[in-house]
């Protein structure tokens, strides 16, 4: 039977932690430039302009249909050049970071996308023409009447989206990066402990993530009409 | 950029010579279609039976579906699947069988058990949905006319759920296809894998990414064209969303 020994971890937190933080802060700029992009594709998509519908809903049925791990493969051979190219890095720079950042940001936005398409749906037509025999133009209905709202209905589909991104962000185990999944597996592959280190990753995720979706389940009775 | 583009690199053959790259993308694709399609029907039985009891009137099997969702919900895939390649042979009574396999076959099944664990329980939510989305009444007339329980789920409830969460469904199945290229990271030579093999070798970045990329787009249509006649047949009439369009 397998003995279990815990004595690594206490001495490895540090390094856990720094990668707890790389993984939140992948978290948290993908969410917002996500969202902020997301919302932007989501308003093409609707707009009367059919080149940008079009397009938005190319932008999303792509990203969509590609696995995570492609997406983050395809922006971990693109970001590096580019970033080359047009900044003029030297070959050495570190540009792993940047690369996850871009890809998920990117990718997240075509599902961000879709949970605002549903929220500025879901607010009546009513509104829109409301706005319209005010004399709004288009922009200013999106930005004062219809976004508002769109929001406020999508808050709690907006953070269990980004529960689930978080969870996503372990994936850049494939370009090496040391995020919190990482170095987890770092730590146990370096001391022989890689199931005690495994287990004790999969309940931190499990901990913050039910603890998260438990917040935003409470939250979204609070503010239920 | 000097980026030699060379589309002929798919016709050379591989190292070993027993095949082209070609066969090599082509292996990588069996692979994923097998595995998903396996974890799928796997997660599809085990996530009705759980969302089953997600709603049964008996508490203690209700908190035993409880428990199973939200474990696998709130955990990364990818933890996921190295406790199931790394740890549980460790730990369970059969693990040093398990050990002794051919590494290959050891990788599949991992997998597999992961992925049908982890997309069960989104079916699971799904059916419960589904059974929540139907009129009380419906239960309440079956049980009144004498079914057991067990009649009025068989009979009743989970044929017309079922029909209800089709939509929904079909994009679970399409997120076990996409969740498969996860498996690359404990070495199984899925889709994703071979791409990467395949730029390791040659260097050939972009060809290999963009063959991956359009077979995932492939076996993406696919489905969804499959699931639209699908959809047509189970649709229930004279609900909302499944008027003739």
């Amino acid at each position: 039977m397998y003995e279990m020994d815990w004595s690594s971890i206490p001495g490895a937190l540090p390094f856990l932690w720094k990668g707890m933080v790389l993984s939140l802060e992948l978290t948290l700029v993908a969410v917002a430039a996500g969202i902020v992009w997301g919302t932007l594709l989501a308003i093409m998509r609707l707009s009367p302009l059919k080149p940008l519908a079009v397009f938005a809903a190319g932008y999303v049925s792509l990203f969509r249909s590609v696995p995570l791990v492609m997406v983050l493969l395809w922006f971990f051979l693109i970001v590096p050049q580019l970033l080359r190219t047009v900044l003029g890095l030297g070959p050495n720079t570190d540009t792993r970071f940047a690369s996850a950042l871009v890809g998920f940001s990117l990718f997240e936005a075509a599902y961000y996308s879709e949970i605002m398409r549903a929220g500025i749906q879901s607010v009546s037509k009513g509104q829109v023409s409301a706005a319209s025999a005010l004399g709004m133009t288009f922009a200013q209905t999106m930005r004062y009447v219809v976004l508002p709202q769109a929001f406020r209905n999508m808050v709690p589909l907006l953070l269990t989206q980004a529960i689930i991104l978080f969870q996503d962000t372990s994936l850049v185990y494939v370009s090496a990066l040391s995020d919190f999944f990482g170095n987890a597996y770092r730590v146990g592959d370096r001391d022989g402990r890689l199931v005690e280190l495994l287990l004790f990753a999969g309940a931190v995720y499990f901990v913050l993530c039910y603890a998260a979706s438990w917040a935003v389940r409470r939250f979204e009775r609070r503010i239920a009409v | 950029m000097g980026y030699h583009w060379n589309w002929l690199v798919f016709a050379q053959s591989v190292p070993t010579g027993e095949t082209t790259f070609l066969g090599w993308l082509l292996a990588g694709l069996r692979m994923t279609l097998l595995l998903s399609a396996v974890s799928w029907v796997l997660a599809l039985a085990l996530g009705t039976a759980m969302g089953v009891l997600r709603t049964v009137p008996i508490r203690p099997l209700r908190a035993i579906a409880a428990i199973y969702v939200e474990t696998f919900r709130n955990v990364p895939l990818l933890a996921q699947l190295f406790i199931w390649y790394f740890v549980m042979p460790e730990l369970l009574p059969f693990g040093e069988r398990f050990k002794q396999l051919n590494p290959m076959l050891q990788q599949f099944l991992a997998s597999m058990i992961c992925l049908a664990l982890f997309t069960g329980a989104r079916v699971c939510e799904q059916v419960r949905a589904g059974i929540n989305a139907l009129a009380r009444g419906q239960k309440n007339a079956a049980l009144a006319l004498g079914f057991t329980l067990s009649q009025a789920y068989r009979h009743v409830l989970l044929p017309v759920a079922g029909r209800l969460i089709v939509p929904p469904l079909t994009s679970e199945m399409l997120n076990t296809f996409k969740n498969s290229a996860v498996c690359s990271t404990i070495g199984l030579l899925e889709l994703a894998a071979q791409g990467r093999q395949l730029v390791d070798y040659t260097s050939q970045a972009y060809e290999s990414f963009i063959a991956v990329t359009v077979l995932y787009l492939i076996i993406n249509v696919a489905i969804m064209l499959i699931m639209r006649q699908v959809e047509k047949h189970t649709r229930v009439p004279g609900l909302i969303g499944t008027a003739d369009r």
